[in-house]
């Protein structure tokens, strides 16, 4: 900024350099000789004037580059904190956008609009503060018109801003329609509808050509308000000093400077318009990143340094009850369950009933603010959460693999673990045989040239992961769609020894696995309505007979 | 150079507007360059003390200037944005014309699913190739043209000094600054992708990071990326940074020249001394013009990689074509497979291997196995979307490519499992499969796909909008959209695709009851890996890896004790309540 101002005082040096020049040549009919001096220092001036401009330019973006990264920073951190239950499902493409594209677009705004804010304040009064001593009729004349700039401007502005808001959404829409129509050519072709829909794509895109244009229309009148006031005054001022040279209130030498910085009075408030536009751009995704970054984090760390717990592991849930910020009603209430060292609970119930909430709050993805979690009689909340979650493994439905290689992405369990325990972690996961088909066996990268896993192959590495982790609990979410028969199987081994020993607690869709469970405990709405083994539920004839009972009533 | 002139050939439509916008533009610059230049001879000649009528021209082109710059500014934006857009309608209805035909065959060759969202990016890149790259040149070559031409009058000299100046600002610079930002620009990209990976990989992932503890450690990563990102850009911003300097520099210097030139020619006498300021002014603002060459060439250079990728796709021979002269329309309707062999590429795996069944009309015949194991690929093949590898694909006794896509596709009624709800109306989205149907049937297809619950739950109803500005719609529920929209179309062939996917066990078991009531006389084709109602089934496809290794009706294979054993008894495992 510090730059920018001083740039424009250079600026003003050269131009009073040049009227000085042309005043002495053309007036007094000096020679180059006579001049050279001038010129010579004029010449100082043009790149001491581009010296200060590239200096601005960088300490600029050097500005935006620091905001950006410490932001980036700020917010990846702060979206861990917030976890899967904030970042999960329709959100995600949206803060991904945003943690990406978001923080790019604030280069504009940090970089060149907000100074340009100030420098549009600045350098028109220091060029009218300049001006003023010696031909105040012509500053007078700029400093009333350049306020009438951003008047006139938010006056117009407001009364398109509506408009536009409306409008930009429905341009964004107009992609978004064609990118619909592409991503379902099969349903259209299917339906044999492709030609009435060629000509709704025409028709359309027509549409919103004209609505937009009509949008358009006020967003250019800011545009030529600005334009119009600021050529306006300068041809006012030109010709206004015309005729005061003519009638000799003025000499040519100060007249023509003030017609050369006339331009620079009004210059940074153009660049302001040019920027404008990015610079809502940038200013509606910080808002949107600060919104984020002041979403209250669902978990604190515990006060307490309890690092071990030893090798089992009891869990304990008495008077739990969760609700999540953005409901009314408790997704989880009045829970008391507990889950021996060592044995198999299964949780059964509907999609809704509170099972992914109960592996959140086990998980601590969430808190619970009513009731406690003990393991080993100690509340989970006293633990630092880091240490906390060394303790489980999670085996997800649908787990996640991340950019890198299959060795990389089993070792995130354990970083330090090596080549031959990972190897050793996916032979326990029955893993082996379709990772020595990869094209780099464990060293290829997933994602890349088409390699893609399938759900039963990368269900095989979440286990892998629960095997090197080797954690004293394990929680899984099992598989709910049916597999290859060879998938099963490796699958239903592998779990078999993996559950082996450990505290399991399985949200379960199957019933062999639910027989084989030491208790169930069933969720329905919110509450635990029955715990048991299924022999025990069965003959109760309650929710869990009722469940089993549709399944069995449905004709094979 | 061809992309460019194809690109250019889709403006060709519009030319007398892109040529008004030009023309527009360049006197919008043109008033600028004279607003100041014609200033500073006022100024000068009235210091000379002229005579008023000598000044009256000069003051009146210097009030024309001052308001016409404004305006002609506001008409060219007017113009050349609808031309813009006019030009995006043309190539989106051109765009999707070249790309229906290509589905899903060539489309899919690239595999990558984000071709189609690239495909729309790519369009509104184009966007730019009027606005931002085209129309700047021409301005940029026409202003410069102008002002040499004036400057000729007083001086060839002058004339070609300042044209030096203006293409080492318009060429010169921007060339300078694009070898020079090369290798970090390109170093910087890839640190850019890397960091996105890594940050939609934090969040997508965060479940999974959090419970495997290395949350600290992927921020460490973005962290590490970001910083060093921060490095080669800030490197980087010295060099782009260099770009208005540079500009700016030789702005000056060509002044500063043009002085030192014009000083002695004005002592001799060369030229009139009042005409000193307007040649300062009028080389100074000429450069406003090439000034935008620089980002114009960026936008050119990303616009010809948009075209030349969209041509790419565009241009593809189309691996199904009709023929021009077809087959009547089919009057017998048995779906007949034989020997069907299928792969998605030359060097693939094959996806079918030897297929062969008959579905006649009024018979009932379903497709069952794992996931992966082929069965969608049997639909795509009876839709035509591709042609078989090996063997045929029959429809009333002939090949599939014998008819005419319009009677192909009133003979086939498709289920499709990922089937696309378009962000319209639900009504809308149901009468695409038939836009005929009266409210009655519509009414009639939603009771039978048991969707008439979750309709009358609607704010709404019918006429509740889908997609992304409106409802999403779970698994179950588009399931039954597809069928629904199958039922409307009331095709004497049926194919449903994993109809009851998602679906509680009652609600399956209405749904399926209900479509075979509507279906008597029907050919019905069901492929499914939901082992329900197969009793009724005239015989039942066991597919494995693109085999038929089974077949029979569900008696005959339970006494088989095969592979349909056993994903039954798979089956009987599910507690599905808990869906």
């Amino acid at each position: 900024m510090a730059f920018g101002v001083l740039g424009a005082v250079a600026t003003i040096a050269q131009m009073a350099l040049l009227s000085k020049v042309v005043d002495r040549v053309f007036l007094d009919g000096e020679s180059l000789g006579q001049v050279g001096t001038l010129l010579l220092l004029l010449l100082g001036a043009i790149v001491l004037r581009s010296g200060l401009l590239w200096l601005r330019e960088i300490s600029a973006q050097r500005g935006a580059i620091y905001v950006k990264s410490e932001l980036r920073k700020q917010l990846f951190t702060h979206l861990m904190h917030l976890g899967p239950g904030y970042t999960k499902g329709e959100r995600t493409g949206e803060l991904v956008t945003t943690a990406v594209e978001g923080i790019e677009r604030l280069d504009a705004y940090v970089g060149r609009y907000l100074p340009q804010m100030v420098l549009s304040a600045l350098i028109p009064l220091l060029v009218a503060a300049y001006v003023l001593p010696f031909d105040w009729i012509s500053a007078a004349l700029l400093l009333v018109s350049a306020p009438a700039i951003p008047v006139l401007m938010v006056l117009v502005g407001s009364h398109a801003e509506k408009r536009m808001k409306r409008q930009w959404s429905s341009l964004s829409r107009m992609s978004a329609h064609f990118l619909d129509v592409l991503q379902g050519l099969s349903t259209i072709k299917a339906f044999g509808r492709g030609a009435a829909e060629r000509e709704k794509v025409a028709k359309v895109s027509e549409d919103f050509r004209e609505r937009t244009l009509e949008v358009l229309r006020y967003a250019f009148l800011s545009g030529f308000v600005l334009e119009f006031v600021a050529t306006l005054s300068i041809a006012l001022v030109a010709v206004a000093l015309g005729v005061r040279l003519l009638i000799g209130s003025i000499a040519f030498a100060p007249a023509f400077l003030v017609l050369l910085l006339a331009p620079e009075f009004f210059r940074p408030l153009r660049e302001l318009g040019v920027h404008r536009h990015t610079g809502m751009e940038g200013k509606a995704a910080a808002e949107r990143i600060f919104e984020i970054l002041d979403t209250p984090a669902p978990v604190s760390s515990g006060p307490a340094e309890v690092t071990s717990l030893g090798g089992r592991l009891e869990i304990e849930l008495g008077d739990v009850e969760y609700t999540y910020p953005e409901s009314g009603q408790p997704a989880l209430s009045g829970i008391n369950l507990t889950l021996p060292a060592g044995s198999c609970t299964a949780l059964v119930g509907r999609s809704g009933a509170g099972k992914s909430t109960l592996v959140n709050l086990l998980m601590r993805f969430v808190d619970s603010e009513h009731g406690r979690i003990s393991a080993n009689g100690i509340p989970i909340a006293d633990f630092p959460v880091e240490i906390w979650r060394e303790n489980l493994a999670l085996v997800p439905q649908r787990p996640y693999l991340f950019y890198g290689t299959v060795l990389e992405n089993i070792r995130l369990a354990r970083p330090e673990a090596t080549r031959e325990e990972v190897e050793r972690a996916a032979e326990l996961a029955g893993a082996t045989e379709f990772i020595g088909r990869l094209p780099q066996g464990y060293d290829t990268g997933i994602g890349e040239r088409g390699v893609r896993l399938s759900g039963g192959e990368a269900q095989r590495l979440a286990i892998a992961r629960a095997f090197l982790k080797d954690a004293p609990m394990l929680i899984m979410d099992e598989s709910t769609s049916s597999l290859d028969p060879e998938s099963e199987r490796l699958i239903g081994d592998a779990l078999e020894v993996l559950m082996r020993d450990r505290t399991v607690l399985v949200i379960a869709h199957r019933l062999n696995t639910i027989y084989r469970a030491d208790q169930i405990a069933v969720l329905d709405g919110g509450c635990l309505v029955e715990t048991g083994t299924h022999a025990e539920l069965i003959q109760s004839g309650g929710p869990y007979a009722r469940l089993v009972d549709t399944y069995n009533r449905t004709p094979a | 150079m061809r992309v460019l002139l194809r690109l250019l050939g889709f403006l060709g439509v519009h030319r007398w507007q892109v040529a008004l916008a030009v023309v527009l533009g360049v006197v919008m610059m043109a008033s600028n360059l004279g607003l100041l230049s014609v200033a500073a001879y006022l100024i000068a000649a009235s210091a000379l003390q002229y005579g008023l009528s000598q000044l009256t021209l000069s003051m009146f082109l210097v009030q024309i200037f001052g308001i016409s710059r404004a305006a002609f500014r506001y008409l060219e934006r007017l113009i050349s944005h609808n031309v813009t857009f006019k030009l995006l309608s043309s190539l989106r209805t051109w765009l999707y014309g070249r790309l229906e035909p290509l589905y899903p065959a060539r489309l899919l060759e690239h595999r990558t699913g984000d071709l189609l969202s690239r495909i729309v990016k790519d369009v509104e890149e184009l966007e730019n190739i009027y606005l931002r790259a085209f129309s700047p040149v021409v301005v940029a070559v026409a202003i410069s043209t102008l002002t040499c031409i004036v400057l000729y009058v007083f001086d060839p000299l002058l004339a070609f000094v300042t044209l030096g100046f203006l293409a080492l600002s318009g060429v010169g610079v921007p060339l300078l600054v694009s070898v020079l930002a090369r290798r970090l620009g390109r170093r910087e990209l890839e640190l850019r992708a890397e960091l996105n990976v890594q940050i939609v990989d934090g969040i997508q992932g965060v479940q999974d990071l959090l419970a495997l503890g290395q949350a600290s450690g992927q921020q460490r990563k973005i962290e590490d990326l970001g910083h060093k990102l921060g490095r080669v850009q800030k490197r980087m911003a010295s060099i782009t940074g260099l770009h208005s300097t540079l500009n700016d520099l030789t702005m000056n210097l060509a002044m500063l020249a043009i002085l030192f030139l014009a000083i002695p020619l004005v002592n001799e006498g060369g030229i009139p001394g009042v005409y000193l300021a307007f040649l300062a002014l009028l080389v100074l603002g000429s450069f406003e013009a090439v000034q935008p060459l620089g980002t114009a060439f960026q936008f050119l250079g990303r616009s010809l990689h948009a075209g030349e990728r969209l041509f790419e796709v565009s241009d593809a021979e189309p691996q199904v074509t009709y023929p021009y002269e077809p087959l009547p329309p089919p009057r017998s309707h048995t779906l007949e497979f034989d020997r069907v062999s299928f792969r998605y590429g030359e060097d693939e795996a094959p996806v079918l291997t030897d297929v062969s069944f008959k579905v006649e009309p009024g018979s009932r015949v379903a497709i069952v196995g794992p996931s992966g194991s082929g069965k969608s690929t049997i639909a795509s093949l009876a839709l035509r979307f591709w042609d078989p590898t090996d063997g045929e694909v029959r429809l009333g006794g002939y090949s599939l490519p014998g008819y005419a896509e319009e009677d192909l596709r009133n003979a086939i009624g498709v289920a499709a499992q990922d089937t696309h709800l378009f962000n319209q109306t639900l009504r809308d989205n149901l009468l695409l499969a038939r836009p005929a149907a009266s409210d009655s049937e519509v009414e009639s297809a939603v009771e039978k796909a048991r969707l008439g619950e979750f309709v009358s739950s609607l704010p709404r109803g019918l006429d509740t909008p889908l997609g992304e500005q409106g409802l999403r719609l779970s698994g179950g529920e588009r399931q039954r959209v597809a069928v629904a929209r199958a039922l409307l179309r009331d095709a004497p062939v049926l194919i449903l695709d994993e109809p009851t996917a998602n679906l509680d066990p009652s609600t399956e078991h209405e749904l399926l009851a209900a479509v075979y009531e509507q279906t008597p006389g029907r050919a019905t084709l069901i492929i499914t890996h939901r082992l329900v109602h197969m009793e009724r089934m005239d015989e039942i496809l066991v597919l494995e890896a693109g085999r038929i290794v089974e077949r029979g009706t569900h008696q005959t294979l339970l006494d088989n004790n095969g592979s349909y054993k056993r994903m039954i008894d798979v089956q009987n495992q599910l507690l599905l309540a808990t869906v």
